[in-house]
């Protein structure tokens, strides 16, 4: 490329100087700072970079290529990333990506306009689901999106996103939308740092494990496993140092209830990693957050320095001998990265290839040793608990399902938006009482996300709880709860997640590889009225063989939400079928 | 540590088998005549676990395991041939034999006609191809036929030769192995120690030689392509 050898390498050197002693872990921050710089990451670069961090140059290359959002050549000035995963291609985000295109000079997504200003791309899941359809522009979130916008869009001007919530009582989310997101003092006011106090100044570290499993709170990033054993298990591993990690990569589709608590509350997220620390005798926490939400990002940036500032990070916190500090990473484009072990990688500076379990990250964790790692909402939930104990907290949910949820709600209801609710509300009272309403007769829901299942209409008076939804086939997941009514062909909806799979898959392990590629062409020709004889079988096969076989859960998940289709609307993959619009 | 002294009894295929702690199943299956089919998985390599023919059904486990990674527990009970186990294997084995050429992997072949694999099932969809790679004295590059095993990789790398040449491009389906920005051989850390096409499973890396053979050229011809700065064609690279 001629223009490498125009590349002049000393604006790297302050980035290379900072990251050096770090080593390959500081891969991706590097990444990213050289590429503000130069606008792509030109191969003098790269090189420069794998002498710094002494990483192999193939190495660097396989992880330019595994993250969507490192560049190899020039792009445009603005990216301008348009979501068409499926709550934004319901709401026209399809026909707002094709006008982009045609605006920005017929180009075809993943293309730079002629005059070098923009490059259009077709981004996943951008966590603005309830606003949809929504794009990125570079930094920069916009939602509520139509054709007619693109203009303006590619121009980097549009509707900014607002803070939709709702639902009784708001509790992990009641801060959200009325402090200013980083006014330490006011959210001191109002009640952050409490449940941090608590625990350092009254209770001992096994007191503090103890509360929480006693509280019943579980994972809420979808796998729901107890939090408070995963932190004993932690505690008691052998090892040092132990590490703390935020699982900030949300990119299931239709979820956005991380992006909005870390946007409008970041101390909580700080608060509930600290006590953590504390709990697992660990002085080191990480959260990665993924590349997709860079304001977010800004927050949480802000608010780690707001807290070290008034001594809530850092050493001797709150004058106890317990320190913390907290270090933020982010992502650059990649769903399986919020696969625990992929997200260790990531950090470590490699292809986020989720690892083989086991060793579980309670004993071999982020740098192979004893981990925590937690999804945003679940670290969240940790300082009420404290405050308030765990019979508190108890007073909602199920016997299994304690606690309050957040719901993220998308698609075709009245309002859509984020709903804290307790455990054990049904689907439809879910919807009717907080979010407006259906709209339009529904049809199904696709609960869980992309790798969630379909619940028909007759099952929305189901309480949302783990144990209701079990023997349904489906799960809270993410707490995703995407709503289609029968103007939707849903052959059209298995297509996008069809899509979706295949552009994520990591390509680790062979049924996943092959198999969301051979799941996408045969829910194309289905979406197309292409159905062949076998395809049922051909879909059936490769759902089983993901699922049995593949080696972390997205490729497990893969091929989930095709087969409850399968099971619920046969006639939808059949040849010469005639969908459900 | 596992403790060496004492022996873990499990069973494999209605076989009460007895083994050291840290046996995999598949070592255990193999000592005891049980033959479990595999692929990626290479003796004297880090098991990548990746192609997951070699799974097997584990009573109680949620899904199925890698026996090549798997370490025997007691009194586990492992069913090597279940009809779970052989649909996956068949699927996996129909779906590569879709996506790769697979004409000159002769233990593919045998696997293919061992499962009664219908090679036609998942025909028609994209199939993994690239142009030749030939870029250097020693050998070619047909990933075309390469099923991503990872064994070039991994004996690149710290498991044999520490070179560091041969990593991976793209993701998902589009995965393929690469060199640093697509660099013909020559131009990377390469020191053509040719492990990489010892451990090779298909023709996807091959002697210049033996390609030459093939192709009908006598050996002065092989002699004259061998020859550096002759005939050499760049990389795919972007150069």
């Amino acid at each position: 490329m001629d223009a490498n050898s125009e590349v002049d390498l000393s604006q790297l050197d302050p980035v290379l100087d900072r990251y050096r002693d770090g080593g390959r872990t500081s891969l991706l921050p590097a990444l990213h700072e050289a590429q503000r710089i130069y606008g792509y990451l030109p191969d003098p670069v790269l090189t420069a970079i794998g002498q710094a961090l002494r990483v192999p140059l193939a190495d660097i290359h396989g992880v330019v290529e595994f993250y969507t959002m490192f560049y190899d050549r020039l792009t445009g000035e603005r990216i301008v990333r348009i979501c068409t995963d499926p709550a934004c291609a319901l709401a026209g985000g399809e026909q707002v990506l094709e006008a982009a295109c045609r605006h920005a000079g017929n180009i075809r997504p993943g293309e730079t306009s002629p005059d070098g200003a923009v490059t259009v791309e077709r981004a996943t899941c951008i966590g603005l689901c309830d606003q949809a359809p929504a794009a990125l522009v570079n930094e920069q979130a916009f939602a509520g999106l139509t054709p007619d916008d693109v203009e303006a869009l590619l121009a980097g001007q549009g509707n900014a996103p607002e803070v939709r919530i709702t639902g009784e009582p708001r509790v992990l989310s009641r801060r959200v939308g009325k402090i200013s997101p980083t006014d330490l003092e006011a959210h001191r006011t109002g009640g952050a740092f409490e449940g941090l106090k608590h625990a350092l100044t009254g209770m001992t570290p096994e007191e503090v494990i103890e509360e929480v499993k006693r509280s019943g709170l579980v994972g809420r990033g979808g796998a729901a496993f107890p939090t408070g054993l995963k932190w004993q298990f932690t505690r008691g591993a052998e090892g040092q140092p132990k590490y703390v990690v935020c699982n900030a990569d949300e990119s299931e589709p239709g979820t956005f209830k991380d992006r909005v608590l870390m946007e409008g509350d970041p101390f909580r997220v700080l608060e509930g990693m600290t006590i953590c620390g504390y709990a697992i005798g660990s002085s080191k926490g990480y959260l990665f957050i993924r590349g997709e939400y860079p304001h977010a990002a800004a927050v949480l940036e802000e608010a780690v320095a707001a807290a070290r500032q008034a001594n809530l990070l850092g050493e001797n916190i709150l004058g106890t001998d317990f320190s913390f500090e907290i270090e933020i990473r982010r992502g650059a484009g990649a769903y399986i990265c919020g696969e625990e072990t992929a997200l260790f990688e990531a950090i470590e500076g490699k292809r986020g290839y989720p690892r083989l379990k086991p060793p579980f990250p309670t004993t071999h964790g982020l740098f192979n040793r004893p981990t925590v790692i937690n999804n945003v909402e679940t670290l969240a939930s940790v300082p009420d608990i404290l405050t308030n104990g765990a019979e508190w907290f108890q007073q909602w949910g199920t016997e299994h399902s304690t606690g309050l949820k957040l719901f993220c709600v998308s698609g075709h209801v009245g309002q859509p938006s984020l709903v804290e609710a307790p455990f054990g509300i049904t689907l439809r009272e879910l919807i009717e009482r907080y979010c407006g309403g259906f709209d339009g007769t529904p049809q199904a829901v696709l609960m869980g996300g992309a790798a969630g299942a379909f619940l028909t209409p007759d099952q929305f008076d189901t309480p949302l709880t783990f144990e209701d939804l079990r023997p349904l086939g489906a799960s809270i997941g993410s707490g995703a709860i995407m709503v289609f009514n029968e103007s939707v062909d849903l052959r059209e909806v298995l297509r996008t997640l069809g899509h979706f799979f295949a552009h994520e898959s990591c390509g680790k392990c062979y049924p996943c590889q092959l198999g969301t590629q051979r799941q996408m062409e045969i829910l194309d020709r289905v979406a197309e009225g292409q159905a062949q004889a076998g395809d049922i079988e051909r879909l059936t096969l490769i759902g089983q063989t993901m699922t049995d076989a593949s080696i972390c859960g997205l490729g497990q998940t893969a091929g989930m939400a095709v087969m409850s289709a399968l099971r619920l609307w046969p006639d939808l993959f059949a040849p010469n079928g005639k969908g459900s619009a | 540590m596992p403790d060496e002294t004492q022996t873990i009894t499990l069973t494999i295929d209605g076989q009460e088998i007895h083994v050291p702690p840290g046996t995999t199943i598949l070592e255990a299956a193999e000592q005891n005549g049980i033959t479990i089919p595999h692929v990626c998985y290479h003796e004297a390599l880090t098991p990548p676990a990746v192609c997951r023919v070699c799974v097997v059904e584990v009573e109680g486990a949620r899904v199925l395991q890698a026996a090549c990674v798997a370490e025997c527990a007691p009194d586990m009970v492992v069913h090597t041939h279940s009809e779970r186990v052989e649909t996956s294997r068949r699927t996996i084995l129909e779906m590569l034999s879709s996506a790769v050429t697979l004409d000159e992997a002769p233990e593919l072949q045998q696997l293919l006609e061992e499962y009664q694999a219908d090679t036609s099932r998942f025909s028609g969809g994209k199939r993994r191809e690239f142009e030749l790679l030939d870029d250097n004295p020693f050998y070619v590059r047909d990933y075309s036929q390469c099923i991503m095993c990872w064994r070039c990789v991994e004996i690149c790398a710290d498991d044999g030769q520490y070179a560091f040449a041969l990593n991976f491009g793209g993701r998902g389906f589009q995965s393929h192995i690469a060199t640093f920005r697509d660099y013909p051989l020559p131009d990377t850390t390469c020191v053509f120690c040719g492990q990489c096409v010892n451990v090779c499973p298909t023709g996807a890396l091959k002697p210049k030689i033996e390609w030459g053979l093939e192709q009908g050229l006598g050996p002065e011809e092989i002699r004259q392509l061998t020859r550096r700065g002759k005939k050499r064609k760049k990389g795919n690279g972007r150069e």
